[in-house]
């Protein structure tokens, strides 16, 4: 859809034209917004921060595999495996190794990365359903693998107790300085993200992070390179994309994004066991990626949002249903939560297919033409 | 006849589907900087001969040597830097992308930024898509596709697509172009504007080109030499008017007398 903008608006070099955000007051709007979500836990209360950071983790995951499904078109079942083994690697290296978090979290992703690679190897030979059956695998040798393995390490299937993050500062002029306590065992300053109330910080951090990076996948060589994979496979083999490394590539860094994401989780949790995330979580992630909007920057972030917030009506509803109808208290109030959420996929694909991302373009042309537009 | 006076040589190429063969003992040659057109009559072995160059099917006997590199050890997707780009005779676009991206997809192989450059998008990498973007403009402008640049080529028409594949091809910087049916179901009007096109490549950059086509007065006036194949085989090679007298290809074309 070509842009549609007020006459006389032109743009003098191809920096500003490729630029994302165009005006001034929109660095405004942004800013804005971000300090909004910084200063949450001063006027929210902590359950609303708590699902801002669940809402956050599943952003990140979504992202990723927005960057392998939505942009090179490979359809995956195992991001959620894929957080397993970022939550796994980072549970080891801070609770067991004694890392700092911020360390162990890229390690995470690269580790988790590296096993997206070895489930990304059939690509090369199968596509569309076929790869989904084969991504679905990592999904059962994963868990599997946690729990039967290794059980003096991993705890078998009850897990790991996952420290919480913290962040050491040396004292300096007797005093610790931002926000750190004085923690009189170890002699330094301590800041532990240990309530939601903390560990928003580390969520929007990591969440801006991922959030440039993907769109600056989309904008360059790189992201084309991807969309090129997926729109036309052989034409992009015939100008010049290594089929075969640009979907590694994107296994890559779709499992990078979900180690992170794992890692995130395992620490706002406190706990990671084979269950934390499953094949639920990965259909979940699908769904809120259709109903975000597949290959778009905005498509994880809208989705992933809603989607959670319809599973949170969910549980709002389910002790209210009790209350009117004890009589089907039980199996059918357990199954609100499947049921809203399916109910959204299947609107969304008959009404929405190209999902909240694709509304809000319309919504912004029809403002642009105001009062023109319907 | 010096071997590297050729530029592109299509040596005994044979290629079978199952026991159906679609090329037989193929020769024929470039020379650089020349117009030759592929013409046949349905299912002679155009396309195949056209995919067999550019890597897409791999014949079983023969060689296709392009500057002394034989392209059928080549993997296909180093062909493109060889310089040898081509269109498809089902337009191959990447539809979800605008005109504009459809081109700086095309960049890929010039470009030197790797993956993790373009994750941060800093200094270098901005800079390297502002150039390459330059690049890209001047074929916009050259192929008269500006209105559309930001447009998704999914919904453009038949004709726009087909030239915006052109664009895409030339953003390869090729030596070699290979165009598969580039004004099938065109109108008059719209194949004079492709021919013409066609001849702009030809004279500005001195690129190469070899066609396929189907409209004998469009590939008499433009190219500098035919070569016909029928059933696989090639049955003649020469400049148009010799072409054109040869009584294997009116055979081919109007049946036996």
């Amino acid at each position: 859809m070509a842009v549609l903008r007020p006459a006389g608006d032109f743009d003098t070099s191809y920096e500003q034209d490729m630029s994302v955000i165009r005006k001034r007051w929109q660095w405004v709007a942004l800013l804005l917004f971000l300090a909004a979500l910084f200063a949450l836990p001063a006027y929210a209360p902590e359950p609303a921060v708590s699902l801002v950071n669940r809402i956050g983790i599943a952003i990140i995951a979504v992202q990723g595999l927005n960057i392998l499904t939505g942009y090179t078109g490979q359809i995956s079942l195992g991001q959620a495996a894929f957080m397993t083994v970022g939550a796994y690697i980072s549970a080891l290296l801070v609770g067991q190794a004694g890392w700092s978090f911020f360390l162990a979290l890229p390690v995470a992703g690269l580790g988790a990365g590296l096993v997206g690679l070895l489930f990304g190897l059939p690509s090369l030979r199968v596509k569309g359903f076929y790869l989904v059956m084969a991504t679905l695998s990592a999904q059962f040798i994963i868990p599997w693998l946690t729990r039967n393995t290794f059980p003096n390490l991993l705890n078998g299937a009850q897990g790991m107790n996952v420290p919480v993050p913290v962040i050491k500062l040396p004292v300096i002029a007797n005093t610790c300085f931002l926000g750190t306590t004085f923690d009189p065992e170890t002699a330094v300053c301590l800041y532990r993200f240990a309530t939601p109330n903390e560990f928003i910080y580390i969520t929007l951090v990591v969440l801006i992070i991922s959030t440039v990076v993907a769109l600056n996948i989309s904008r360059s060589r790189l992201g084309r390179a991807f969309i090129s994979v997926r729109d036309n496979d052989l034409a992009a083999e015939l100008l010049g994309v290594n089929l075969f490394a640009y979907k590694l590539r994107a296994f890559f860094i779709a499992a990078v994004y979900a180690g992170v994401a794992g890692a995130m989780l395992a620490h706002n949790l406190r706990h990671v066991n084979s269950q934390t995330v499953g094949l639920i979580d990965s259909i979940l992630f699908m769904g809120m990626l259709v109903v975000g909007g597949l290959g778009s920057n905005l498509g994880p972030i809208f989705g992933a949002t809603l989607v959670t917030l319809l599973e949170e009506l969910a549980t709002v509803l389910t002790p209210i249903l009790i209350t009117l109808m004890p009589d089907i208290a039980g199996g059918a109030t357990a199954a609100l939560r499947p049921l809203i959420f399916g109910l959204a996929l299947m609107l969304f694909l008959i009404f929405e297919p190209r999902g909240l991302a694709y509304r809000w373009t319309l919504i912004k042309a029809a403002w642009r033409l105001r009062p023109y537009a319907r | 006849m010096t071997p590297s006076a050729q530029f592109l040589e299509v040596d005994n190429v044979s290629l079978y589907f199952g026991g159906n063969a679609a090329l037989c003992d193929v020769n024929f040659h470039v020379e650089q900087g020349e117009i030759l057109a592929i013409i046949g009559p349905n299912g002679a072995g155009k396309t195949s001969m056209l995919n067999c160059i550019s890597g897409f099917y791999r014949p079983q006997k023969g060689r296709i040597l392009y500057k002394q590199r034989d392209l059928t050890k080549t993997s296909t997707h180093q062909i493109a830097s060889l310089g040898i780009a081509r269109t498809f005779q089902n337009i191959a676009l990447y539809t979800g992308l605008s005109t504009l991206d459809n081109l700086m997809a095309a960049r890929h192989i010039h470009m030197q930024q790797n993956s993790l450059h373009s994750m941060l998008y800093w200094g270098r990498a901005q800079r390297e898509e502002v150039t390459h973007r330059t690049y890209v403009e001047e074929i916009i402008d050259f192929l008269e596709i500006a209105h559309i640049r930001k447009a998704i080529v999914g919904a453009l028409s038949y004709g726009l697509r087909k030239r915006v594949e052109l664009g895409r091809a030339l953003a390869l910087e090729p030596e070699l172009l290979l165009l598969d049916e580039p004004m099938a179901g065109m109108n008059v009007e719209e194949k004079e504007d492709m021919a013409r096109f066609i001849l702009d490549i030809h004279e500005r950059r001195g690129t190469t080109i070899v066609l396929i086509e189907h409209d004998m007065g469009l590939v008499m006036d433009i190219s500098d030499r035919v070569v016909v194949l029928d059933f696989g085989q090639k049955i003649a090679a020469g400049t148009p008017d010799e072409v054109r007298n040869d009584d294997k290809v009116i055979q081919a074309y109007l049946g036996q007398a």
